[in-house]
């Protein structure tokens, strides 16, 4: 056959196509799957950057972004994980985990010549009728505060028991139930702000009210204030310049240098003159602050904090209701920001800026405590991941309960199809239900325990009408999942099924895969 | 390579480094030329019809795609051969002219050109199969226009032309909702159609994705999306009753084009520098208040200071706007763009009459909405997906549904599908056929031949047995002269598609048969090749 490809370029066709995508895909899922469930395993990943640098993560996503996955049907699970953590923070091992088992399925179904198309039909109307089952099993305590609350407790806990927080997962679901419930229903988690200070204990971290800046207070400078008001602005604070394009100093003698200085003092010490004339007594700016200006700050009993990150600009800004300002003629119509107590305060070793008592309660910041960096890096990955997944609930309401029994809600739903289905399809449906009893059972088999027996007793509770039974991994039984506590969003896991199925879908409808000749980098040893 | 001597046994010379190129010539050229032609559409064979599969490609940089779409499929697949890439611009030339059928295309030049090796072995001329072809290409063009049927819609009455936009999606991975994008694309067509001169712009229409959500999500705004967030973290999210200033000019001080020196050299002159700049930021922003607008949409970038002081003055602002937006954003508004501040005035600005910001997910994903607009020509459309090749792949499909929908605007003729249109296209050139005497009579026949590839192709993509299909699909059509049975991909039960609602625009088919002919009928003419040779 005439070569029409270029040089390097493999082809891949039908059959071969179809096991290389299948094999790259669970081979991606397999790696995963040792981290799932709360008796899941970590991973160390080592960067091959300068440095070596080292993580140990629980996080899917977190997994799949640091590898280098050369097979291209495995990048297309690398890819829903990375939306997954995106769009609800949450599921991005599942996610990946039952993706995979969807086309281990279908690669048994393959194997008995069923044709790719004939299964993604099947697929198709399981995964309507799993999404179908699970609507109709959702609760929704939205009108009630206090049981919405315990669900979010809930929630979150159940999202921290499969990471590195477990410990003390009540202590933090409280926290990021609380930070979650101030922002009222935005999901800017912006607006959260994760300190981390190695030191102490997980058990230390805390929840601050008010807004802390991870910066120092200028010398000289007053240590506390009370009854602030705060200037958040964005301007150039050093020497100003002339904006005027082409414009450039030009003096033929010492004596002129010098009046131009005095006269850009002059400039400064005016602009430094008109902030103060806001009646300010703490500005914060996001560039750097000289110290000729600082001096004069200082000598106006002014507290000045120079070069905060933008992040820190804008949630100090939301923080204290001021606005973010670069001018300063119009000092009557600037909105100041306001807090009842500026101190200077230390955790660990370093000294922090701490505002207190803010009008706007919708920011807040976690100090996060811990025995070393990469404890810590984790347990903010924790932290994000319940935050995600409870501002996401905040919004949409509806509950379900976890351990497995949403997918054994489903598995019973899509078996009941598949026997109502003729033809060829049915068996795709029953791989389905099949592929989604894979996700409890991996869980099981994580935490050491006898999945075989555990999935069998949890189906046949599962016969009965209502029922709310799941696996509960910590005592290794079936148990009443209402009683435990254990729910999980109803959001996440449609984000986990469609995205899954999607996904499975179009590694499977796949006949042909076609990989080009790599560019040439001229660097290449 | 063949060399000529003169009398003193020199090689002539007659080529740049003769020696290091390789020749082919004659038959043997033609047969390379044609196994290279078929090797393409082998390719895409297995992709063609609503039961077609995926190609997964990966591109030199490693980024994946997987696509159902023949122009798609060969753009990436970066060949080397000289024929294989003419096959590449066919699918292209066809991307551009019809926007659908670029599967079809180069299938049919395949068969073609299967057939014209058969001929070539009989020993007929290149020069008079190639005459043959066109002459076939003639008969089914006209037989197309003969079984094509018009029919009829109207802005209300939208649903045949959906039902055609449904029969592209139906090849795609999206034919899980083929139903809701098919309505999408048309609404989206009709609405910047512009039905007395039967002209639709589809850059007026706007394909924006996001990742996240599910297709079922994908809507129809009418108005503009922009990928962008207010300049100033404060602004007001919502604007109703906008008034909008479409700036080309940066909030930043001029930068005269000249070159230019500004020297400063007393104490006086610094000082008026600062205060022209100051008064220059502040006149810029009092122009754009004056003017009465509620929203300035920058191409440019904004100075700090300028940033502040249109937050202070309670004026939103959109920066860093891409050009191609800015148009449409102007279109949709009718505003004007403007270049200087100097030029602005009230007429000039556009309305529209909710402007607001979206957040997507749980990172810092915010979009711009600009809807109501006063001239609703311009639209958008908004995809979501569960991954970003989901996205690209609907968009490529959508694009094919929107060139269909557009198609049938300019021309309301449509075939049906199915294969069937084909079936009695080679009905009819087969029996056109003994009517040529000479040599064309057999690559006529060839061609009434080459057009039962397609659905045999269609017959094999469904899991049909192809020939039994086809030969029962071919005497129904003769036997009951209806032109409309074809291959029924989706077990529907019926042959007929009218029945099955399958149709395909007159223009496309006739495009199809032209193109493919053209291309074959380029390849067939060439005898000699010559290729610098591997080094």
């Amino acid at each position: 056959m005439e070569r029409v490809l270029k040089d390097d370029a493999v082809e891949e066709k039908g059959e071969r196509a179809r096991m290389a995508a299948f094999i790259g895909a669970m081979a991606i899922a397999d790696l995963v799957k040792t981290t799932l469930g709360p008796k899941g395993m970590d991973k160390i990943l080592q960067s091959t950057g300068r440095g070596r640098s080292v993580t140990v993560t629980n996080d899917g996503a977190t997994i799949l972004k640091s590898l280098h996955i050369d097979n291209p049907a495995a990048k297309v699970l690398v890819d829903i994980s990375k939306v997954q953590d995106d769009e609800v923070g949450d599921g991005t091992t599942s996610v990946v985990v039952l993706a995979g088992e969807l086309l281990r399925e279908a690669e048994k179904l393959v194997n008995m010549k069923i044709h790719p198309m004939t299964i993604i039909a099947g697929y198709r109307m399981a995964v309507e009728c799993a999404r179908n089952a699970l609507l109709e099993r959702t609760m929704d305590n939205k009108e009630n505060i206090d049981k919405f609350r315990s669900d979010l407790m809930n929630i979150a806990m159940t999202t921290l028991s499969s990471k590195i927080l477990s410990q003390d997962k009540e202590y933090f679901a409280e926290l990021a139930v609380d930070a979650v419930l101030r922002l009222k229903g935005s999901t800017n988690l912006e607006a959260i702000q994760i300190l981390k200070k190695p030191g102490g204990s997980l058990k230390d971290s805390f929840l601050d009210e008010g807004f802390i800046l991870d910066k120092k207070i200028g010398l000289g400078q007053p240590k506390r204030i009370e009854n602030a008001k705060i200037l958040v602005a964005n301007t150039a604070m050093d020497t100003d310049k002339v904006k005027i394009y082409g414009a450039r100093v030009r003096v033929d003698s010492m004596a002129k240098v010098a009046e131009i200085e005095a006269a850009e003092k002059q400039k400064m010490r005016e602009k430094v003159q008109k902030i103060i004339g806001h009646g300010i007594n703490c500005f914060v700016n996001r560039q750097l602050i000289y110290n000729f200006p600082e001096e004069l700050f200082a000598d106006a009993g002014i507290l000045a904090i120079e070069h905060a990150d933008f992040e820190g600009i804008e949630r100090l800004a939301l923080v204290t209701g001021g606005e973010i300002a670069s001018t300063f003629d119009n000092p009557e119509s600037v909105k100041l920001g306001h807090c009842k107590v500026i101190e200077e305060i230390m955790i660990g070793e370093d000294k922090l800026i701490h505002f207190s008592g803010v009008d706007m309660g919708q920011a807040c910041t976690i100090v996060l405590r811990g025995a070393s960096e990469h404890v810590l890096d984790e347990a903010e990955r924790s932290l994000h991941d319940a935050l995600c997944v409870l501002s996401q609930t905040v919004n949409d309401t509806r509950v379900l309960f976890g351990g497995g029994w949403p997918e054994m809600v489903m598995a019973k739903a899509v078996d009941d199809l598949a026997r109502k289905t003729p033809g060829k399809k049915s068996h795709a449906i029953d791989a389905f239900s099949r592929a989604l009893q894979a996700i409890p059972t991996i869980i099981a088999d994580n935490a050491g325990l006898d999945s075989a027996e555990l999935i069998s007793q949890l189906r046949a509770e599962h016969h009965k009408e209502n029922c709310t039974a799941g696996i509960d991994v910590i005592t290794g039984s079936v148990g009443d999942m209402q009683k435990r506590g254990i729910s999980e969003a109803f959001k996440v896991k449609q984000a986990i099924l469609l995205s899954a199925t999607e996904a499975a879908e179009m590694i499977l409808r796949v006949d042909e895969i076609i990989t080009c000749a790599p560019r040439r980098r001229e660097d290449r040893m | 390579m063949a060399l000529a001597f003169d009398e003193f046994g020199r090689p002539f010379i007659i080529l740049r480094e003769q020696e290091k190129k390789s020749r082919l010539r004659g038959l043997d050229a033609q047969k390379a030329n044609i196994a290279a032609g078929k090797a393409v559409a082998r390719i895409l064979r297995t992709s063609l019809g609503p039961k077609g599969m995926d190609k997964m490609l990966q591109s030199p940089d490693g980024d994946v795609t997987i696509t159902n779409d023949g122009a798609t499929i060969l753009e990436q697949m970066d060949v080397d051969n000289q024929i294989a890439k003419l096959m590449v611009e066919l699918s292209r030339s066809q991307d551009y002219e019809i926007g659908d059928g670029t599967t079809g295309v180069v299938v049919m030049a395949g068969s073609l050109l299967e057939q014209a090796e058969k001929l070539l072995e009989r020993g007929i001329h290149p020069i008079r199969i190639a005459e043959g072809y066109e002459l076939a290409s003639r008969i089914a063009f006209e037989h197309l226009e003969h079984i094509s049927h018009k029919f009829e819609f109207s802005a209300t009455n939208i649903e045949p032309l959906v039902q055609t936009c449904m029969t592209t999606l139906s090849s795609k991975i999206v034919n899980r909702c083929k139903r809701t994008l098919a309505e999408i694309a048309v609404k989206a067509v009709l609405a910047v159609a512009d039905l007395e001169r039967k002209d639709v712009n589809l850059d007026l229409i706007k394909v924006e994705g996001k990742v996240g959500g599910k297709l079922e999500d994908t809507e129809l705004v009418y108005g503009i999306i922009v990928d962008k967030d207010m300049s100033h973290p404060q602004m007001p999210k919502r604007i109703e009753d906008a008034k909008i200033a479409i700036l080309t000019c940066p909030f930043e001080p001029p930068k005269p084009k000249t070159k230019h020196k500004v020297d400063i050299d007393t104490v006086e002159k610094f000082q008026t520098l600062r205060e022209q700049e100051q008064k220059y930021f502040d006149e810029m922003v009092q122009k754009c208040k004056d003017v009465g607008a509620t929203l300035v949409i920058c191409q440019w970038g904004f100075d700090d200071e300028a940033n502040h002081l249109l937050m202070h003055r309670n004026l939103p602002a959109v920066r860093w706007v891409g050009g191609v937006e800015l148009e449409l954003i102007a279109i949709a508004t009718g505003g004007r763009i403007v270049p200087r501040f100097q030029e602005l005035s009230p007429e000039k600005l556009g309305k529209a009459g909710l402007v607001r910001e979206k957040s997507f997910g749980t990172t810092k994903d915010r979009m711009l909405y600009i809807e109501k607009c006063a001239n609703s020509r311009a639209v958008t459309i908004f995809i979501r997906g569960g991954n970003k090749m989901m996205i690209e792949e609907t968009k490529r499909s959508l694009h094919d549904a929107l060139c269909v929908a557009r198609n049938l605007i300019r021309n309301n003729s449509i075939v049906y599908g199915g294969g069937s249109a084909e079936i009695s296209c080679s009905v009819a050139v087969e029996a056109a056929a003994d009517r040529y005497p000479g040599v064309e009579q057999y690559a006529i026949r060839s061609f009434a031949d080459a057009l039962d590839a397609v659905p045999l192709a269609l017959a094999e993509n469904s899991g049909l047995s192809p020939i039994d299909t086809l030969t029962a699909v071919k005497s129904e059509q003769v036997k009951e002269s209806n032109p409309h049975c074809g291959i029924d991909c989706n077990d529907v039960g019926t042959n007929d598609m009218k029945e099955q609602n399958v149709f395909e625009t007159l223009i496309g088919k006739q495009q199809q048969i032209l193109l493919a002919t053209q291309v074959v009928k380029m390849i067939l003419k060439i005898d000699d090749v010559i290729l610098p040779s591997d080094y």
